[in-house]
């Protein structure tokens, strides 16, 4: 327990940041905002799952996946699949010349379930491929990127051709998998309406939870043993493959880690917004994921979900108002971002926090010592 | 293959092929501009694209231009169109590597996503300057109109025009780069920063020189571009992610490798495309560069030097 406190809580202030994320989700949020926004911030809390994975893969391994909107996706589009074929159950596409198929098919000529659908009609199947096809999936590319000894700069462009791949194969095959609309119309899971605002509250704190956890999960992982190998990784890859460490079997875990929680946040992803389509897959959403990690701080688990949060919050509120305005921002966000804060919001916090906190405690000082005198005057009286 | 004969599969081999070799033109304008930045400076440059982009959208207002007010230099407008594209687009790169790219040598992931947020600027610039509609600029009679070798065979003139657009752009750098003194500047610079500037070359100049050619001739190829499609504020992104893999596979520091990568990635994309639609042609180009580069990591034409 004291191991758990002190290494992986991070001592105090660790967990101190960790209790404020926590009530600032679990309690401020539902507090505060209305059903609709809190759904809004629980699709931008999915976003914060791969921007938390980037902070492992990046920040502490130095290898940077442009790819993660391709778990993302691959986790949403196994939930979506599921959804979409309880939806299209015979009798609620009675209309269509061949009933029990998505209407997507129908409208292609399809006359029968492709072979790859027909494993998704279980729930239990399709959670355990929400976490198996992209860690599968993340392991083949791993195995052969990395046992190549193909990195940095070369990784980042495969995985980047990888995203592009796997949007252009959704939207040419529109008879399969939906084609550039995505699979939509997902309305129940199990029989349970998932468009009530009861469902939304529900995916909301199970998201919530699902986050805080994978937030420990990655904190257990780095200060283990294994954190400090990857640390060592970024910084001298060859000095860790000198002392006799085979490097490849760690990027790959990592890499597979790191696609499982991209894949967790697109399932949520999925159950919370109601569809699922290409355009959170390809190039431009796994660079955003990169800049969410980026802004939070690439060394920082909990800033990344910040920087999730912040970044989306204003990507919302600028495009509401002024959607030319917003590219040019968030343009020059990034740049001023890699140029001036490396390490992001929590960069910040680190090297100036503590005005903050000392202030605080100067306040507590003056408010709540200076009593104490008398309270125990008090007391001895 | 069935139902084809042997003349008309010829015919079609021929004709894809050319408007392959149209693909292939662009690609290594491309993708020239790209080896010289990434594969000598090792910066990864997103916004290569853009700047290719603001080629098209320069000769686009010069055509504008000439047609509105001087009509009678409609049939040369498109030579002076090319030369001020590179100049633009070189007076660009020049401005962006001094403000920002200097900066970030040493850390070369960093310039990915600082290009990015260039390259998002320059998008909603082209979108707030020129409208979100694509454009296309009026090109000369002479470069309308097509050559028919044969009944069956057509060959359009503007891709031959940009083939050989192409193939001055690629002697000239080639000429530059190994033949003249820069050029061996640069070399220096490239593989050794340190003692390059130990004896006497002004690196940090060096390297402006080079991101700025590197983005003029992504000009030239945006130029290039106007006379065998339409330009939106998007096009430059739509190309970016093949001329980062034309220039992977060709092998980073070796320009015949961009070449051959150019040449045969076109190639098989636009024959594919005539047999299967056009997005699975891509999608089994791009697996299939990525099989091979996993058994040849270093692209084909890897330089044989130690790091």
């Amino acid at each position: 327990m004291n191991y758990f406190y002190e290494k992986v809580m991070g001592g105090k202030s660790g967990l101190t940041g960790f209790i404020i994320l926590a009530v600032v989700i679990l309690v401020a949020f539902p507090l505060f905002l209305d059903i609709f926004r809190l759904n809004l911030v629980g699709k931008y809390l999915t976003y914060a799952f791969p921007a938390v994975s980037l902070v492992l893969l990046w920040g502490y391994g130095g290898i940077l996946s442009l790819g993660q909107g391709v778990f993302f996706g691959l986790g949403g589009y196994a939930m979506a699949m599921f959804l979409k074929l309880e939806a299209s159950s015979p009798e609620n596409t009675a209309i269509q010349s061949t009933p029990g198929i998505p209407d997507f098919m129908d409208w292609n000529q399809l006359t029968e379930l492709p072979w790859f659908w027909v494993p998704f009609e279980s729930f239990t199947f399709t959670l355990l491929a929400v976490i198996i096809v992209p860690a599968i999936f993340a392991y083949i590319i791993g195995a052969a990127m990395f046992k190549r000894r193909v990195g940095g700069v070369y990784f980042a462009i495969i995985t980047q051709v990888i995203a592009v791949i796997l949007t252009v194969l959704i939207v040419g095959q529109q008879g399969y998998i939906g084609g550039i609309n995505g699979i939509t119309d997902l309305r129940t899971l199990h029989g349970w309406d998932i468009t009530t605002d009861n469902a939304k509250v529900i995916f909301y704190y199970i998201c919530c939870l699902l986050l805080l956890s994978i937030v420990i999960v990655g904190r257990l992982i780095l200060t283990s043993k294994f954190g400090s190998l990857l640390l060592a990784m970024r910084d001298k890859e060859d000095r860790v493959r000198f002392s006799g460490y085979d490097v490849s079997h760690f990027k790959i875990f990592i890499f597979c880690v790191a696609s499982i929680f991209s894949a967790i946040g697109g399932a949520l992803f999925t159950l919370q917004v109601g569809f699922m389509s290409p355009s959170f897959v390809g190039i431009v959403p796994s660079i955003e994921m990169v800049i969410f990690c980026a802004v939070g701080g690439r060394m920082s688990l909990i800033g990344a979900i910040y920087g999730a949060l912040l970044i989306n919050f204003g990507k919302t509120a600028f495009s509401e108002t002024f959607p030319q305005l917003w590219l040019f921002l968030m343009g020059g966000l990034f740049i001023a971002v890699v140029m001036f804060f490396p390490n992001g919001l929590a960069g910040i916090w680190n090297t100036y926090g503590h005005y903050i906190t000392d202030r605080l405690k100067q306040l507590k000082t003056v408010f709540v010592m200076k009593p104490s005198p008398q309270e125990a005057k008090q007391d001895l009286g | 293959m069935g139902g084809y004969t042997y003349s008309e599969l010829g015919a079609i081999f021929a004709m894809q092929g050319f408007a392959g070799i149209s693909l292939f033109s662009v690609l290594l304008l491309m993708a020239l501009g790209l080896a010289i930045i990434f594969g000598q400076m090792g910066v990864i440059n997103m916004a290569h694209g853009e700047f290719m982009a603001v080629g098209a959208y320069t000769t686009y207002f010069i055509s504008t231009i000439t047609e509105n007010y001087l009509p009678s230099l409609m049939p040369i407008y498109f030579f002076i169109a090319i030369a001020v594209s590179f100049l633009f687009a070189g007076l660009l790169g020049y401005l962006a590597e001094f403000s920002l790219i200097r900066h970030l040598y040493k850390r070369p992931l960093d310039t990915l996503l600082a290009t990015w947020g260039l390259s998002l600027i320059m998008q909603q610039s082209f979108r707030s300057f020129f409208g979100a509609r694509e454009v296309s600029p009026t090109l000369p009679d002479w470069l309308l109109g097509s050559y028919q070798p044969t009944e069956m065979i057509d060959i359009p003139i503007n891709g031959m025009f940009v083939l050989g657009l192409t193939i001055i752009v690629t002697l000239v750098v080639f000429y530059l780069l190994f033949k003249s003194s820069w050029g061996l500047k640069v070399r220096a610079t490239t593989q050794n920063r340190v003692m390059s500037g130990a004896v006497g070359i002004n690196t940090q100049k060096v390297d402006r020189y080079t991101f700025a050619l590197g983005c003029g001739i992504a000009g030239i190829a945006g130029a290039a571009f106007t006379t065998i499609a339409s330009t939106g504020p998007t096009t430059g992104s739509l190309y970016i992610v093949d001329t980062f893999m034309v220039v992977v596979f060709g092998g980073a520091a070796s320009l015949f490798g961009t070449i051959a990568s150019a040449f045969s990635i076109a190639q098989a994309q636009s024959i594919l495309e005539f047999f299967i639609s056009g997005s699975m042609a891509k999608v089994y180009t791009l697996l299939a560069l990525i099989i091979i580069l996993m058994f040849k990591p270093e692209g084909l034409f890897a330089s044989k030097v130690r790091r």
